[in-house]
Formats: C-alpha cells, sequence, structure tokens
C-alpha cells in the first residue's frame, strides 16, 4: 500500500482550518502573517506543514488554539475541532473553554524544549502538573504515572530521572520529557512544531522513531511543522506546502514528493541535497522570501517563479484539485 | 601524491574548566586529529555537535593556539610564523562563518567592511569602489547596497557579503564554518553553487564543516567523520556513503532522513544506541564503544588507530584493525 492512501479512504475529519487570517501590527506595518490558509486533518495520521522561514507555518499551528499573543492577531478564520463526530469553532470559545481543551485534547512539542521545562521544578512535577491541571488524576497518582509517561518515552531508568531538574539533562533526554507532559492526559491530537530542529541528527531519529511509535500506540493524530523534507518524507501521510502565508500544495507524501505541481514545490525538492544521490548541481530558487508587509500582488510567489504567466501578478491563483486529494494554487492548472 | 597544503600533525585542544582557585578538569575538544588537505580539493569535516569540528576548523587557521600538535600549511608551522609571514599566511588562510548576523559589523557600511579587508592586507588597486562593487556583482549584489549597513540584508544576502570579504583578498585555503546552516534550503542551494563555482575559478583549497550529511556529501571530495574529538573515518565522498565502515558512520548515515517517500519506507535501520558523552570525561579506549552494536572485548581497553583499510579509506575501529 501506498504511505497515505490509507487516510484517503477512511474520511474522518479531527480537525478542519477554514480560511484562516492572522495578522501582527507591528511599527513597521501590518504582518500578514497567514491569509487564508484552510485545510483538513483526518483521524490517526500524521499531516505535515512544510516551509521555510516565515511563510506562516508555525504561526498556523499556535493559530489553532489561539496561542496568538499581541501584536498578533487572529482576524479572520474558523477551525473546527471534531468531538465524537460534532465540530467545534475553537476560535469562538472563551479562554477558559479552550484552556481545558489545550493540554488535555490537544497537545504541543514546542522546537526548544529548554524553554518549555521550567528550571526551577522536577521534571516529574512537571509532568504531574500537567495531570493534576486537568483533573485526570491526583497529585500522589501523578507522580506514580509520571514514571510510567518517562519509562513510554524511553528515558532510560526513569525512577531516578523523575526527581531530575531541567538542566539536569540533555537535550535529547529534555525533548522526551516534553513528550512525556504532552502525552500525560492522552491527546487526540498532538501539535509538534520543529519537535527535532534543535537537536542532532542521530537525537533526531531518536525523536522521530518515538514520535512514530507513541503515536500507533495511543493512535493519535500528529500535525507535524517542519522546514526538512527528509522529515516530511519519513513521518508523514500527507503534506501541505506554505509560501509566504499561503498554501500553494496540499497532497499525500507521496503526490508531493513523485508528482509536485507547484513551481515552488519542484524548486524547494530539487534544492535539499539528498546524500543517496549524485547530484552535479542543486538548483536554487532565485531571490529571497517576500516581505509580509507588502506582499507580492497576484501569486506571491510570481517574483521568483520560472513559469510565470501574465495573470499570475495580476489575479491570485485558487487552490484547485488536480487529483483525488491532491490541490495545487497555480494558474498553469487552471483551465 | 602531490604535496598537501595543509598537513595536520596529532592536533590536541583542551579547554580548561576553571575552578574556584584552580582548573578543575578540561574539556577535551579535540584530541589527536592527523589529517592532509591537498590543493584545489574540499574536505569535508562532519559530526554532532561538541565532536570538534568547529575547533579543528579555528586551529587550522590559527584563530586559536593548540594544546599541542603541529599544522603544516606549504610546508611551514603555522603555530611558529611571526611578524610579516604571519600576516601573508593571514592573507592566505581565510575562514567564512556560520551567522552572518554577528560576523558583519552593524555599525560599518558594506563598503567599510569590504574595504578593512583590503586595506588590512595592503592590497592596491586603482579604483577601490569599482573593485569592490565587481566583486559584488559576481555574487548578485548591486552597486546601491555598497553604502547600506548590514541589517538592511537578509541572512543570505549577508552571508554573500562575508563571502565577498574573504575572497576579495585571493585566499588560498578557506576553512567554511557550517556556512549555510542558518540559511533557508533555497537561499543554501544558491550559497552551495557559488561556493563550488568560486572555488573553480579561484582554485580554492576548502575545509567544509558542517552536520548536514547531504551538503557534505554535495560539496565535497572527501570527508572526514568526527567523534568525540577524534576522527574515526576518512574516505572519498561517495566510498563513504556507498560503504561506511565505522559503526559510528553507519548510525550516523541510517539518522539522516531522505527526502524519498518510497526509500523512507525500506530504509535499512541501524537503532541508535544511547546519546554522545561528555568531552570532559570520554569513555577509555574507543570513545564510541558504550553506544556501539558491535562493541568487542578491547574496545573499551584499548583506543583504535586510524589505518588505512583500502585505497585512501581510513577508518579508526578494531573491527578492522590487527590487535
Amino acid at each position: 500500500m501506498i504511505k497515505g492512501m490509507k487516510t484517503l479512504g477512511l474520511k474522518r475529519k479531527i480537525l478542519e482550518v477554514k480560511d484562516l487570517h492572522v495578522h501582527f501590527y507591528t511599527y513597521a506595518g501590518v504582518v500578514k502573517a497567514i491569509s487564508g490558509v484552510s485545510f483538513e486533518i483526518y483521524e490517526g495520521e500524521t499531516f505535515c506543514l512544510v516551509g521555510e522561514t516565515g511563510c506562516g507555518k508555525s504561526v498556523t499551528s499556535r493559530a489553532i488554539t489561539k496561542l496568538i499573543e499581541s501584536p498578533g492577531k487572529i482576524v479572520k478564520g474558523q477551525v473546527l475541532f471534531y468531538r465524537d463526530g460534532s465540530p467545534i469553532d475553537l476560535l469562538k470559545l472563551s479562554d477558559e473553554e479552550l484552556r481545558r481543551i489545550r493540554g488535555r485534547e490537544i497537545a504541543y512539542i514546542f522546537q526548544d524544549p529548554t524553554a518549555a521545562l521550567d528550571p526551577l521544578y522536577s521534571v516529574g512535577y512537571q509532568i504531574a502538573e500537567t495531570m493534576v491541571a486537568h483533573n485526570t488524576a491526583t497529585w500522589k497518582e501523578a507522580f506514580r504515572r509520571a514514571v510510567d509517561i518517562l519509562k513510554s518515552v524511553l528515558i532510560p531508568d526513569p525512577e531516578k530521572r523523575v526527581k531530575n531538574y531541567p538542566h539536569e539533562l540533555s537535550g535529547g533526554m529534555k525533548q522526551r520529557v516534553v513528550i512525556g507532559i504532552s502525552l500525560s492526559n492522552k491527546p487526540k491530537l498532538l501539535i509538534a512544531d520543529e519537535p527535532t530542529t534543535a537537536v542532532d541528527v542521530t537525537i533526531q531519529a531518536q525523536i522521530l522513531d518515538l514520535l512514530r511509535k507513541l503515536r500507533q500506540e495511543e493512535k493519535m493524530t500528529l500535525l507535524l511543522i517542519t522546514h526538512n523534507m527528509g522529515v516530511v518524507a519519513e513521518m508523514c501521510d500527507r503534506v501541505a506546502v506554505m509560501y509566504a502565508g499561503k498554501i500553494v500544495e496540499i497532497g499525500t507524501v507521496h503526490q508531493i514528493f513523485k508528482n509536485p505541481q507547484h513551481p515552488y514545490t519542484k524548486g524547494l525538492l530539487k534544492a535539499v541535497p539528498n546524500p543517496l544521490i549524485k547530484i552535479e548541481k542543486l538548483e536554487s530558487i532565485p531571490g529571497t522570501v517576500p516581505n509580509l508587509i507588502f506582499p507580492p500582488s497576484g501569486c506571491r510567489f510570481h517574483p521568483r517563479c520560472p513559469r510565470k504567466l501574465d495573470i499570475c501578478d495580476k489575479k491570485e491563483p485558487p487552490l484547485i484539485e488536480v487529483e483525488e486529494g491532491h490541490k495545487v494554487a497555480c494558474w498553469l492548472y487552471v483551465k | 601524491m602531490p604535496e598537501p597544503l595543509v598537513r595536520v600533525e596529532n592536533l590536541k585542544k583542551y579547554f580548561p574548566i576553571k575552578g574556584i582557585f584552580f582548573t578543575r578538569a578540561h574539556v577535551k575538544a579535540v584530541d589527536g586529529v592527523s589529517f592532509e588537505i591537498y590543493r584545489g580539493e574540499t574536505l569535508g569535516l562532519v559530526g554532532e555537535s561538541g565532536c570538534g569540528k568547529s575547533t579543528t576548523g579555528r586551529l587550522l587557521i590559527r584563530l586559536l593556539e593548540p594544546t599541542a600538535g603541529h599544522v603544516y600549511f606549504e610546508g611551514k608551522n603555522i603555530f611558529k610564523l611571526k611578524g610579516e609571514e604571519l600576516k601573508r599566511f593571514r592573507r592566505k588562510a581565510q575562514i567564512i562563518l556560520q551567522d552572518p548576523y554577528s560576523s558583519l559589523n552593524p555599525r560599518m557600511t558594506i563598503f567599510e567592511i569590504i574595504n578593512e579587508a583590503l586595506e588590512v592586507h595592503n592590497i592596491k588597486v586603482p579604483d577601490k569602489e569599482e573593485f569592490i562593487v565587481d566583486w559584488l556583482r559576481r555574487v548578485g549584489l548591486e552597486r546601491h547596497h555598497l553604502y547600506r549597513y548590514p541589517h538592511e540584508f537578509s541572512g543570505g544576502q549577508r552571508q554573500r557579503i562575508a563571502i565577498v570579504r574573504s575572497l576579495i583578498i585571493k585566499p588560498e585555503f578557506v576553512v567554511l564554518d557550517e556556512p549555510t546552516s542558518a540559511l533557508d534550503v533555497s537561499v543554501q542551494a544558491q550559497i552551495l553553487d557559488m561556493l563550488k563555482e568560486f572555488q573553480r575559478e579561484l582554485n580554492l583549497t576548502y575545509l567544509f564543516i558542517s552536520h548536514d550529511l547531504g551538503v557534505v556529501k554535495y560539496m565535497s571530495d572527501r570527508i572526514a567523520v568526527m567523534y568525540l574529538g577524534k576522527i574515526v573515518e576518512l574516505a572519498p565522498a561517495d566510498e563513504l556513503f556507498e560503504k561506511p565502515l565505522h559503526p559510528y558512520t553507519q548510525m550516523l548515515l541510517s539518522s539522516i532522513p531522505i527526502p524519498d517517500p518510497e526509500y523512507a519506507l525500506k530504509k535499512p535501520k541501524v537503532k541508535v544506541i544511547g546519546e554522545p558523552p561528555s568531552p570532559i570525561n570520554p569513555p577509555p579506549g574507543c570513545r564510541f564503544h558504550p553506544r556501539c552494536p558491535r562493541k568487542l572485548d578491547i574496545c573499551d581497553k584499548k583506543e583504535p588507530p586510524l589505518i588505512e583499510v583500502e585505497r585512501d579509506h581510513y577508518v579508526a575501529c578494531w573491527l578492522y584493525a590487527k590487535k
């Protein structure tokens, strides 16, 4: 079976983002960080948001549970979370209601584990705290469970480690603890924002292995945010490629890697040196990522696009389906 | 074999960890490495953070003084150079650093930054401005960029400015210390191709330091793999990827995420055991033995020598050495 196909047959949505807009009001002007992002995630799959710095992938993932702080603001859009089949709009909930969902039904893992952990508390306390805060355990029980959680994220000697403070652990271990915290309430959806960017490649392999194992055991849905095309290929079922605050292409991992359609996706795939292939010359994308205070008119990729048409700088291309489950926003494919 | 441009012999660098009254311990960042770099080639140096690859790069152009060992550049020991001779060496050996945000002085214009390199090395050209503009054009920048300040440029553009500053004085040997790690992939490809072009054109010799194995493979003729201050394997780039011998190299290669979903399914898996230990008290014998899936009895007792097991393919592992 081709990777990613299984999720297409079994269509049970868990999350649906509709026409999301997030702006940042800075001194220099209004940064339109995300402009009209829509996608859905199905139960049990690993969905990836991939793109370069500043494309809006992290902002999108944070906006899902309103984790956007001033000067940022969610200007428009809906985030539907499907609880036992019926949708609720997360953006309409009060802070208190959202807090009950965040950390329990939707959990996060961020890039930097050192910033995610409090240096003044033992890791055991921090894991237990998550459970107590959501009333899923008493303190006593939570501490006991913290040991099991450390064991499940493959930390050696968990009985001793549970009393350790963050500074006593290596970067890889800290990230495991953060994963442990996020899993403590058995969330339905886990959002991992560049979980392996701060660690070395061998540790990255361990963490990715762990996430894969936990996803299967706990039957979680995973939203993975990354800039690394290799991680996408190894982890994901479906992928959305983002550029300058918009989704330019979306499809199964197979469709995106074997049959990319958007010139940006094509360029991105050719710019990554694959160590298994002999490459004479890397193909680079000319120019740089645009300024989102004054984004380019029409298609935001047109100033860098090798196949620009006349219409590209005038009108924005719609996201249209080119084959089953494969959508592209590019005038080349609009009839 | 031609005479190497750079020859490194048993190079060591220990950093002291100061206690209240005296030195408590040493971080053995580089602990006895030997290799050669030939004129016109690119030697890749890979390893994880803390393995000593950047320290090695800095020692090679004498930004650091070694604890022990020698580096010969064109046959001369660089740690014995003085006065005019040292200055000549400084012109010939340059470095390009990872972070173009901290390697350019924010209070100087681009013209001043590049001109400083020319002044320091007493390079006389008829029209300085024209000369610098000419170089800026080669990296895709324009005349109107000349009197701007670093903060007005993107990361990729800053790295281009850093490249011009290093190459305009016509060096022979350039240490590239993770030159694209701070950049996005689309910009990374531009910089890598530019560096390759300059190498051909100016006959440069590169030491390319990176933790990204895909990038190192693309750039290098030969690759040295470092682990905890030692070189564990050294081989031609293609051979290292096709036939890695050291168990650490095998683990490292199998850890790289490959941008190909079909390959990802059938990829050979080498399980990663544990994490790299601290370089303050490295394990005895082979430093990799606590994590090695193929450990022998001798491994925790005696250090394996770096030996040539096939033509140009060196490895430091008891599996391949005669005890």
